[in-house]
C-alpha cells in the first residue's frame, strides 16, 4: 500500500488557464443572454415604431379621434378600436373584480374545510390555463346563443339609452365583455388569494383579539393590508384584458362602424390586428402598426402602473 | 368560476366524443367534405412548441443565472428585471406583428415567408420572460452556504453553478418551464401570421405549418359542420395536453420537494 504524496499545506493550487477561461466565458455568455431581454424588447419597440412611421406622418393624432377605416380611399382612424379596447377591458374588470375578490376571500378566510379549499385552488389554476382560442370557440357556439334572450331583454327594457340601443344579433361587444370576464376571473382570484394569504397571521389574530367580528376583520384589517397586491393584480389583469386577442376577435363581430351600443358588433385593436394584418398591404400595414403602437403604449402604462402600485401602496404593518 | 367549469365540461364532452384513431392521424378534409382529422395540427403544435422551447429555455436559464449569480444590484440588473416584466406584459398579438415584420416580411430564411420557424420564434419571445423569472427566483432560494461550500472545496464558479446551484434549484425552474411551455402551446395570436396554417403534413421548418390553436380559430368561423366538429376535437386535445402539463408541473414540485 503506497502512501499519499505529502501535501504542502501552504501552496495554493494554481487555477489552470483553461478553467479560468471557462469561468470568464460562461460569465460573458450569461451576460449576453440576460441582455437579450433588453434587446428583444428594444427590437419590438423599434420594429413597430418604424412600421408605424408612415401612418404617423400621414394621419398624425387625428388617427386617434377619427373612426374612418377605409382601405379604398386610404383613410384610417382607430377610434372604434381604441374605444372598443378600453370599454371591453374596463367593463369586464368591473364585473370580474368583485366576483374574483369574493371567491378569494371565500377560499382564504377559513369558511371552508382545508381540503375543499385546496381542491378549489387547484381548479382555479387549471382553469386559468385554458387557451383563449378555446374560450372563443365556446363563446361562439354555447355562450352567445345562451345569453341572447337576456341581451334582448336588456334591449327592450333599456333600449332608450345609447348603450343598449341596437337589437342583439349574434357577435357583439357585450358577449366579448362576458368572455373577458371568464378569462380574467381566475387571474384575479389567484392573485387576490395569494395577496390575502400573505397578510401576517398576527394581524388577523390581533383583529380577532380585540373582539372584531369575522366580517369586521376581513373588511377593516385584512383587505386594507392586502390592497396593494390586489390592486397590482387588477392592473395586470387590465393589461391582459386589453391585449387579449383570440376570444375577443372570435365573438366581437369586428365591425368597422362606430356604435356606442354594447349590443352592436364592435372591434378592438388586438382583434383588428388579428383580422387584417395578414392580408393588408401598403399604408394599411402602417396604419395597423400605428394601432399596435397605441396598444403597446396603453399596456405599457398599465403594467408600469401595476408595478408602481405594488411598490408604493404597500401598507407598513 | 362556474362559466369556466362549463367551458371545461363542454369541451371534454363535445370534443371527447369525437376522438378516434382516425381523427388523431388524418389530415383535415377540404371545405364541405366530411371526415378527416387533425393529425397535422397535433404534430405542428408539438414542432412549433419544441422550437420555442429550444430557444427560450437556454436563453432564459442563462439570463436568470446571470441575474442571480453574477449581477451586482446595479442599473443593469434592475433594467433587465424591469424589461422582463414589461416583456411579459407585451400583448401576444404584438409578438406576432414583431416577428412578422422581422422574419416573415423580410423573407430572411431561404426566401420563405410564413414558416414553422417564424412561429416558433414568436412563441419563444412569449416564453422567455417566464423562464427568466422562474430561474432567477428559483436560484435566489438556493442557500448561500451551498455556494460557499463548493468554492471551499475548490470548485470554480462555472462548476459551482452547473453542478451545485442549478441542480439545487431544479424543482422551481422545471415547474416554471413546464408551465411556460403549456402556455405557449395554447397561444394563437402570435401564430396566425407567422406559422400561418397548412392543410398538409408539415413540410420542414421553413414552410407554413398547421397548429391546433390556429386550426380552432380558422375552423370555428367556417360555415361547415365538419370543420366546427374538428375545432371541438382540437380543443379537446389541446386542453388535455395543457391540463396534463399543468398537473405534471404540480407533480414535479411535490415529488421532488418531499
Amino acid at each position: 500500500m503506497r502512501s499519499a504524496p505529502p501535501i504542502d499545506a501552504f501552496t495554493l493550487r494554481r487555477r489552470p488557464p483553461q478553467e479560468k477561461l471557462t469561468d470568464i466565458g460562461f460569465r460573458q455568455l450569461t451576460l449576453v443572454l440576460a441582455a437579450s431581454v433588453g434587446i428583444v424588447l428594444l427590437a419590438i419597440f423599434v420594429t413597430v415604431f418604424t412600421g408605424a412611421r408612415e401612418a404617423m406622418a400621414t394621419f398624425g393624432l387625428r388617427f386617434l379621434t377619427t373612426s374612418a377605416w377605409d382601405p379604398v380611399n386610404e383613410q384610417y382612424g382607430a377610434l372604434i378600436a381604441i374605444y372598443g379596447t378600453l370599454v371591453t377591458a374596463i367593463l369586464s374588470l368591473l364585473i370580474a373584480v368583485p366576483i374574483g375578490l369574493g371567491t378569494a376571500i371565500f377560499i382564504t378566510e377559513d369558511l371552508l374545510p382545508r381540503s375543499v379549499r385546496d381542491v378549489i385552488g387547484l381548479l382555479v389554476e387549471l382553469l386559468a390555463a385554458i387557451p383563449s382560442v378555446v374560450l372563443g370557440l365556446w363563446a361562439i357556439f354555447v355562450m352567445e346563443p345562451a345569453i341572447r334572450p337576456f341581451l334582448s331583454l336588456l334591449h327592450s327594457t333599456l333600449g332608450w339609452t345609447p348603450f343598449f340601443s341596437t337589437e342583439p344579433q349574434g357577435p357583439g361587444t357585450a358577449p366579448a365583455i362576458l368572455i373577458l370576464v371568464v378569462m380574467v376571473l381566475p387571474i384575479i382570484t389567484a392573485i387576490s388569494r395569494d395577496a390575502l394569504n400573505q397578510v401576517p397571521v398576527e394581524l388577523r389574530q390581533g383583529a380577532y383579539g380585540v373582539g372584531t367580528t369575522r366580517w369586521g376583520a376581513i373588511f377593516n384589517v385584512i383587505l386594507p393590508a392586502a390592497v396593494s397586491s390586489i390592486m397590482g393584480g387588477v392592473m395586470l389583469s387590465l393589461g391582459r384584458a386589453m391585449g387579449e386577442t383570440m376570444a375577443v376577435t372570435m365573438i366581437i363581430g369586428n365591425s368597422l362602424n362606430f356604435s356606442l351600443s354594447l349590443l352592436a358588433p364592435g372591434n378592438t385593436i388586438a382583434s383588428m390586428l388579428a383580422n387584417q394584418f395578414g392580408e393588408a398591404d401598403g399604408i394599411q400595414v402602417s396604419a395597423l402598426m400605428y394601432a399596435a403602437v397605441v396598444l403597446m403604449i396603453l399596456t405599457f402604462i398599465v403594467n408600469v402602473l401595476a408595478q408602481w402600485i405594488v411598490r408604493r401602496l404597500s401598507l407598513r404593518y | 368560476m362556474i362559466p369556466l367549469f362549463l367551458v371545461l365540461i363542454y369541451v371534454l364532452i363535445q370534443g371527447g366524443r369525437l376522438i378516434s384513431l382516425q381523427l388523431l392521424t388524418e389530415l383535415p378534409p377540404a371545405p364541405g367534405l366530411e371526415g378527416g382529422g387533425i393529425g397535422n395540427a397535433i404534430l405542428g403544435t408539438i414542432v412549433v412548441t419544441l422550437i420555442a422551447s429550444l430557444i427560450a429555455i437556454p436563453v432564459g436559464v442563462g439570463g436568470g443565472v446571470y441575474l442571480s449569480e453574477y449581477a451586482q444590484d446595479g442599473w443593469f440588473s434592475k433594467f433587465v428585471r424591469f424589461g422582463n416584466d414589461v416583456l411579459a406584459g407585451v400583448p401576444s398579438i404584438i409578438c406576432g406583428v414583431f416577428i412578422y415584420s422581422l422574419i416573415v416580411a423580410t423573407r430572411i430564411f431561404f426566401d420563405q415567408s410564413f414558416s414553422a420557424m417564424a412561429g416558433g420564434i414568436a412563441l419563444s419571445v412569449l416564453m422567455l420572460p417566464t423562464v427568466i423569472k422562474t430561474t432567477y427566483e428559483g436560484l435566489l432560494l438556493v442557500p448561500q452556504e451551498m455556494r460557499m461550500g463548493a468554492y471551499g472545496v475548490g470548485a470554480s464558479r462555472f462548476v459551482t453553478i452547473t453542478q451545485i446551484t442549478l441542480p439545487a434549484a431544479f424543482t422551481p425552474i422545471a415547474t416554471g418551464v413546464v408551465l411556460g411551455i403549456a402556455r405557449a402551446a395554447g397561444e394563437t395570436a402570435p401564430l396566425i401570421f407567422t406559422a400561418l396554417f397548412s392543410p398538409f403534413w408539415p413540410e420542414g421548418l421553413f414552410n407554413p405549418i398547421a397548429t391546433m390553436s390556429v386550426l380552432i380559430f380558422n375552423f370555428a368561423i367556417m360555415p361547415y359542420e365538419a370543420q366546427n366538429e374538428l375545432a371541438w376535437a382540437a380543443s379537446f386535445v389541446l386542453v388535455i395536453m395543457i391540463l396534463g402539463a399543468n398537473l405534471l408541473a404540480r407533480w414535479i414540485s411535490h415529488a421532488t420537494r418531499a
